[in-house]
């Protein structure tokens, strides 16, 4: 019996050379897309799951003779990744709507439907590579190539998962994945890659809010300095993200940035480019990758956003599944509701979302 | 020469080029059937040697012409009426729109009258085709309620019936649950008032006796490839008298009623399966009617919250369709493809957007039970085997399914 691979697709394509390299390998690959929630009426634009991408993921697996589903998770994407998205931005933070996903939906719902089908591993088109450890633990590493690297994201998965788990274009570079779509003869090959958050459909985050929570968002609230001084009214939290320059509304000779939201007194802090930036924060719900905090502090390369670079900081373990990072350099950057996410060298070590 | 249809003699099966390269058993005849072989036989020359345009005057037109005019009075014989009462369409929806287009375009030139009676239950063929007419071309539309077996009862046609009705359209054989209307009694209701009856037989056909004599219907469609032709042909039964103007204008071809070079070696695949479909019909029906009911028997018993949708006595002899409490149709169906089994759904989206059929809908279902369906459909090479192997996996993945995912209504 060959062992049972279900591909999570999107259309893209990573997820189609990871189907072609898997296929190719000898596996029995089945491609599964999940048919995400996009808001009423503009179900053609959600970027991951609009009826095209549909068609190519089909077009692939057909390219590819792979059986092919589309898995209905409609309700569960609305249910945890958009609301937990709304509820993040009405307790005053910048909520990573991937992390949730991939936690509860990608590599819970799907992964079970994966199962139920079958399967002994589900793979995904994601950056990322995976090593057995020296105690049988399964190890995730970073990309070998860093600028694509996805392990940020994938901080939030348990051994059980990463037993499941496999990430076959986490070995390559993009260019080469693209290469190789092109001598598998994929339909993907040169389809851009996606950036946004699928179910903002490529609009700003600010215009969902304001349709799909009408009233919450928008209470109107003073903007102060550190000394206290008021410059200004906000248009509601939500609107601003720590380290914004542009936008906040406020005329002034030197450039101001979001500093702070204070959501229990709904008051914004900014303050000039010196006051931005914090040596310290504290993460919560944190997943070890070895499934157990270490007995005591470490050095690490901690990544506060996706998109941020690592930086040197010491990774204190606290009581109840919480650390404190603090940092050799102040960070301009550290956004509550954001991952702070742990690294030694290119081994992801762990991470939790900054308080 | 007849072949010996007992579930045990595999020569039926053997006739079949279908090929089992995949591993999956096919439950899903009614979606299509494979070709049959003698069709395929017969077509083969009509792709080749006899390749000639049946309006051409020479002899190589003459030679195909004729194939046509055989196939065609082939189809006749089978329908029970005269040859120049048949017109070969591209397939059975192409049929329905002909009918009623034709009819509707014809009848409001001719009288004035603009209404079109058809049933909740309509494959789209008909339904869609009579949403836009009424949409777009200012024709009335009343739809006709349908019993909790989805049956017309032939007094909720008299009831609708005015002296503005142009055409009624109602289904001999629902696609999705297999119920057959009372076609002859609807007929009668409809020609008292002087109306035109269509009826899609395209379901039908397989199974039930398509003599529009009998049914007394003034159009009938028919598609090939339900019924072991080839796909990409039809038929439209157009009784003589019946007002029609062409859906498809150009050429003279097929009375002036659809233009364009008739399709030669479909034509004569659609005339041979016919025959063959026919000339087998009641040891096709009695193939497949008891193992149908067998599975009907252990699902419903084995299965906790299921139903059969559709008649449970008056239905296609080879269809099984069931409701399933709290399931996602299609999941449901991707779980029995993993296991080896072909099935179809009233609520399949190949895009995983679920939504419960007009038809399960137009039965009345509540949510949590339309989007959980399932068709099971039968044909000549199906075996008991199968069913009980069918009948053996099905509770598990019912069982998979519900605790996969917990369908709210």
């Amino acid at each position: 019996m060959k062992t049972k691979v279900v591909v999570a697709m999107s259309g893209g394509v990573d997820s189609s050379v990871a189907a072609a390299l898997l296929k190719q390998q000898g596996y029995e690959v089945t491609g599964m897309m999940l048919r995400l929630w996009s808001e009423p009426g503009k179900e053609d634009s959600n970027r991951c799951c609009t009826p095209d991408a549909m068609a190519l993921a089909r077009r692939v697996a057909a390219r590819l003779e792979i059986p092919f589903y589309a898995v209905d998770a409609k309700e569960i994407f609305r249910s945890t990744v958009v609301q937990a998205f709304l509820d993040g931005y009405d307790r005053g933070l910048t909520p990573n709507p991937c992390l949730i996903c991939n936690r509860q939906v990608r590599w819970e719902f799907l992964l079970d439907h994966a199962l139920a089908l079958g399967a002994d591993y589900m793979a995904t088109g994601h950056y990322v590579r995976l090593v057995a450890g020296e105690d049988g633990q399964r190890q995730v590493l970073r990309a070998r190539d860093r600028s694509k690297d996805q392990s940020y994201i994938l901080h939030v998965l348990s051994q059980e998962k990463l037993a499941r788990a496999l990430f076959p274009v986490g070995e390559y570079p993009k260019t080469e994945v693209r290469a190789l779509a092109r001598q598998f003869d994929l339909p993907t090959a040169e389809r851009a890659d996606s950036q946004d958050l699928c179910f903002l459909g490529g609009e700003d985050y600010r215009a969902f809010l304001r349709r799909n929570a009408p009233g919450r968002f928008t209470r109107t609230g003073p903007i102060v300095n550190r000394a206290g001084q008021v410059l200004g009214r906000h248009q509601g939290l939500a609107f601003y993200t720590i380290g914004q320059r542009k936008g906040v509304g406020l005329a002034s000779p030197i450039p101001l940035y979001v500093l702070e939201k204070d959501v229990a007194t709904n008051t914004l802090v900014v303050g000039d480019e010196h006051e931005l930036g914090r040596s310290e924060l504290v993460a919560e719900r944190v997943n070890w990758m070895n499934g157990a905090p270490p007995a005591g502090p470490f050095w690490a390369e901690v990544k506060t956003r996706y998109t941020a670079r690592e930086a040197a900081a010491v990774v204190e373990p606290l009581d109840g599944g919480s650390v404190r990072v603090c940092f050799d350099q102040p960070q301009r950057d550290i956004t509550p509701g954001q991952a702070a996410v742990f690294y030694a060298g290119d081994r992801l070590l762990g991470g939790g979302l900054i308080t | 020469m007849r072949l010996p249809l007992s579930p045990e003699g595999d020569s039926p099966r053997r006739n079949f080029l279908m090929v089992k390269a995949m591993d999956t058993i096919y439950l899903d005849y009614a979606a299509t059937t494979p070709l049959e072989p003698r069709a395929l036989e017969a077509m083969l020359p009509y792709f080749s040697e006899r390749f000639g345009n049946p309006s051409s005057i020479h002899r190589y037109g003459q030679q195909a012409e004729a194939a046509v005019d055989t196939a065609r009075e082939t189809v006749a014989g089978v329908l029970n009426c005269r040859s120049e009462e048949i017109v070969f369409t591209s397939c059975g929806s192409e049929s329905d729109n002909l009918a009623m287009r034709g009819v509707l375009a014809a009848l409001r030139e001719k009288k004035g009258d603009r209404w079109l009676l058809t049933s909740r239950a309509e494959h789209h063929a008909v339904s869609k085709t009579a949403e836009q007419l009424s949409d777009q071309y200012g024709f009335q539309l009343e739809w006709l309620e349908v019993d909790e077996f989805g049956r017309v009862r032939p007094e909720t046609v008299a009831r609708a019936l005015s002296d503005q009705t142009a055409l009624v359209s109602v289904m001999y054989a629902n696609n999705e649950i297999g119920t057959i209307n009372p076609i002859r009694e609807i007929a009668d209701v409809c020609h008292r008032a002087g109306v035109y009856l269509h009826t899609d037989a395209v379901q039908a056909a397989a199974y039930l006796p398509v003599d529009v004599a009998a049914l007394d219907v003034d159009l009938m469609s028919i598609g090939a490839h339900k019924f072991y032709g080839p796909k990409g042909v039809g038929a439209l039964y157009v009784r003589k008298g019946t007002p029609l103007a062409p859906a498809l204008t150009g050429g003279g071809q097929e009375f002036g009623l659809r233009a364009g070079t008739q399709n030669v070696p479909y034509i004569v695949g659609l005339a041979e399966a016919l025959r063959l479909t026919a000339q087998e019909r009641e040891e096709r029906s009695e193939h497949v009617r008891p193992l149908r009911d067998r599975l009907v028997g252990r699902v419903l018993e084995e299965v906790p919250e299921s139903r059969l949708t559709g008649h449970p006595e008056t239905r296609l002899p080879n269809h099984a369709s069931f409701v399933f409490r709290g399931v996602d149709g299609n999941l449901l169906l991707t779980l029995l493809d993993g296991a080896g089994f072909a099935c179809s759904s009233g609520s399949a989206c190949k895009t995983g957007n679920p939504e419960p059929s007009e038809v399960m809908t137009a039965l009345g279902l509540a949510r949590e039970w339309a989007l959980g369906s399932l068709r099971v459909t039968l044909g000549v090479q199906s075996t008991p085997d199968e069913v009980e192997a069918f009948s053996k996996v099905l509770p598990g993945l019912v069982k998979k399914a519900r605790s996969l995912r917990a369908v709210q209504a």
